[in-house]
């Protein structure tokens, strides 16, 4: 257990330090005394690519969660020949190593004008997010009997009535296990973004914070105070909705 | 269900743009990688001219030495970090599900990392196995109050020492990744412990099984299709992963701290050598289906 808290000792401790606190015989000890200098000062750093993972996080969150909504629905009560064939594909993507369709991302991207954009992050992740999220409300809708899905058919519901009408009413915990996770995955990615955005001021806040913490020229106590500004929205997703942010976990393992 | 013809169109045209979007985005691009692999692309203009022999940028990659050492490190890497997770993550559930007071706060404590992504993780280890600062420094105190004298001063993750082909570098990283992951094993041990029936355990003790018996004989076994989901998962992740390595160490000197992804990385977006690239990312590629494609097969015929 005190192990486990090391690191958000180390976090928390150092960052609250001034810039003259900060040095070798001291490095363990507590903060002397409050000192917020460095969260602004780093938050000063990262303002602008915080809102970058905003914007990316956003809207790539919510466009996943319909998009597998809808796929889920489709892919556990309309089956058809090969869907499940279709489901298995789509299930694969979730697995592959990215730096194997990296490459070829790249080149389209630029073809597109998406390279280096917001954009362009937004369509990556909303596509390699498509496995994810159709398991998580296929593995939902899957628990839901048919009968209620055959009933309202029987009463006249149409493909979407039942979609409208039942599905999206019964699939909020699906909703949330799927924002959570999509919310949470986007914002600490790094690969894609690293990749796609080449321009600091596009740059999102993961590879901002990589690059001050590998410049020399910044503080301990700044990388620290940057790191932990990085992980609040995250945090408080987790420390909020963590029941659900588990349940995503525990369906990435397929059997769920 | 049954379908009429038109909700049969429907359900296929809805389903289109999703599906079609896996199959370019994912399958069509491994397969134009693979095209790449077989290039001279060499340089920022592309070059799908054919290698000659076809797998010139394949067989260059497995001759280099810097590649022969990523897989000993991934392997090295790999193996630690599974054991930790597993071993770990086992004997928390265990404890956990003794139920002893304050479960949440431990359950919400050894998830919290989870939250927390690679980078923020890389940077935090990073600080406290820094050779000059860190845990060095803590340990020398330590051993100060109990009366010995010694400045600690170990290289960890700038150390190029080994054993044998494995490099020591390693084990800051294999510690960040466990402290990560620890929580994930225990969550899914825990899952699986709490299905386990209660008259299971009581019968075993009625018959006058020990506590540990009853750990040995009964509940290991029945975790077993856990712990070999939680390796499967953790394995792959141990093959593709790159952030850690790259805010935390890099490739080290002497490539102590090297891994597969971060040579794809520099070879292909640092030095312009696509083709050589494009063929590492594949050779990660076949690594990680070796491990999931049975997994999957599997666990979906299962559900059917």
């Amino acid at each position: 257990m005190v192990l486990f808290l090391v690191p958000v000792y180390v976090l928390s401790t150092t960052s609250l330090k001034s810039f003259e606190d900060v040095n070798i015989a001291t490095m363990w000890n507590l903060p002397k005394g409050l000192n917020f200098q460095s969260f602004i000062d780093a938050f000063s750093r990262l303002k602008k690519n915080i809102l970058n993972s905003l914007y990316l996080t956003i809207p790539a969150t919510i466009i996943s969660a319909l998009l597998g909504s809808w796929n889920g629905y489709i892919l556990s009560k309309w089956k058809f020949p090969g869907s499940n064939l279709i489901f298995t594909l789509i299930l694969f993507g979730m697995f592959i190593p990215y730096q194997s369709i990296l490459i070829p991302l790249v080149l389209v991207m630029r073809s597109i004008g998406l390279y280096g954009s917001i954009g362009g992050l937004i369509v990556t992740h909303v596509i390699y997010g498509l496995p994810i999220v159709t398991l998580i409300f296929r593995n939902y809708y899957a628990g839901v009997q048919n009968e209620i899905v055959e009933a309202s058919k029987v009463d006249g519901s149409s493909l979407f009535g039942i979609y409208f009408h039942i599905m999206l009413r019964i699939a909020i915990p699906a909703f949330v296990v799927a924002i959570v996770w999509q919310f949470t995955s986007i914002w600490d990615e790094f690969l894609f973004a690293i990749v796609l955005t080449q321009n600091p001021n596009v740059q999102p806040a993961t590879v901002a914070l990589a690059n001050l913490a590998g410049s020399q020229y910044v503080q301990w106590n700044v990388q620290m105070a940057g790191a932990l500004i990085v992980t609040i929205p995250p945090l408080l997703v987790y420390l909020f909705l963590g029941k659900y942010f588990i349940q995503g976990l525990l369906a990435g393992s397929v059997k769920g | 269900m049954r379908q009429s013809r038109k909700e049969r169109l429907i359900v296929i045209l809805t389903i289109l743009p999703s599906v079609a979007a896996i199959i370019l985005f994912v399958y069509g691009f491994i397969a134009w990688s693979v095209a790449v692999s077989f290039s001279n692309w060499k340089g920022i203009l592309p070059d799908y001219s054919i290698a000659s022999p076809l797998f010139k940028n394949f067989i260059s990659i497995f001759k280099s030495q810097r590649f022969t050492i990523d897989i000993f490190n991934n392997i090295f890497f790999s193996f630690f970090f599974l054991a930790l997770c597993v071993g770990g993550g086992l004997l928390l559930a265990i404890l956990l599900d003794k139920s002893i007071k304050g479960e949440g706060v431990f359950r919400t404590v050894y998830l919290l990392p989870l939250a927390i992504s690679f980078v923020v993780t890389g940077v935090v280890w990073k600080w406290i196995f820094a050779p000059s600062t860190g845990v060095n420094l803590l340990l020398t105190g330590l051993l100060s109050k109990i009366g010995i004298e010694h400045t600690v001063n170990f290289g960890w993750y700038t150390s190029t020492a080994s054993i044998g082909p494995f490099n020591i570098a390693l084990l800051p990283v294999i510690i960040a990744a466990s402290w990560r992951y620890i929580g994930y094993v225990m969550a899914m041990y825990l899952a699986a412990l709490r299905g386990i029936p209660a008259e299971l355990k009581e019968a075993a003790r009625v018959d006058g099984a020990s506590e540990f018996t009853i750990y040995r004989r009964i509940i290991l076994p029945l975790l077993k299709p856990i712990t070999l989901s939680a390796l499967i998962i953790l394995g792959h992740i141990s093959l593709k992963m790159f952030d850690l390595f790259y805010v935390m160490t890099g490739s080290g000197s002497g490539f102590v701290t090297d891994v597969p992804s971060i040579y794809m990385y520099e070879t292909t977006f640092r030095a312009s050598e696509y083709g050589r690239g494009a063929a590492i990312s594949l050779v990660m590629l076949v690594m990680v289906a070796v491990v999931i494609i049975p997994y999957i097969t599997i666990s979906l015929r299962k559900e059917t």
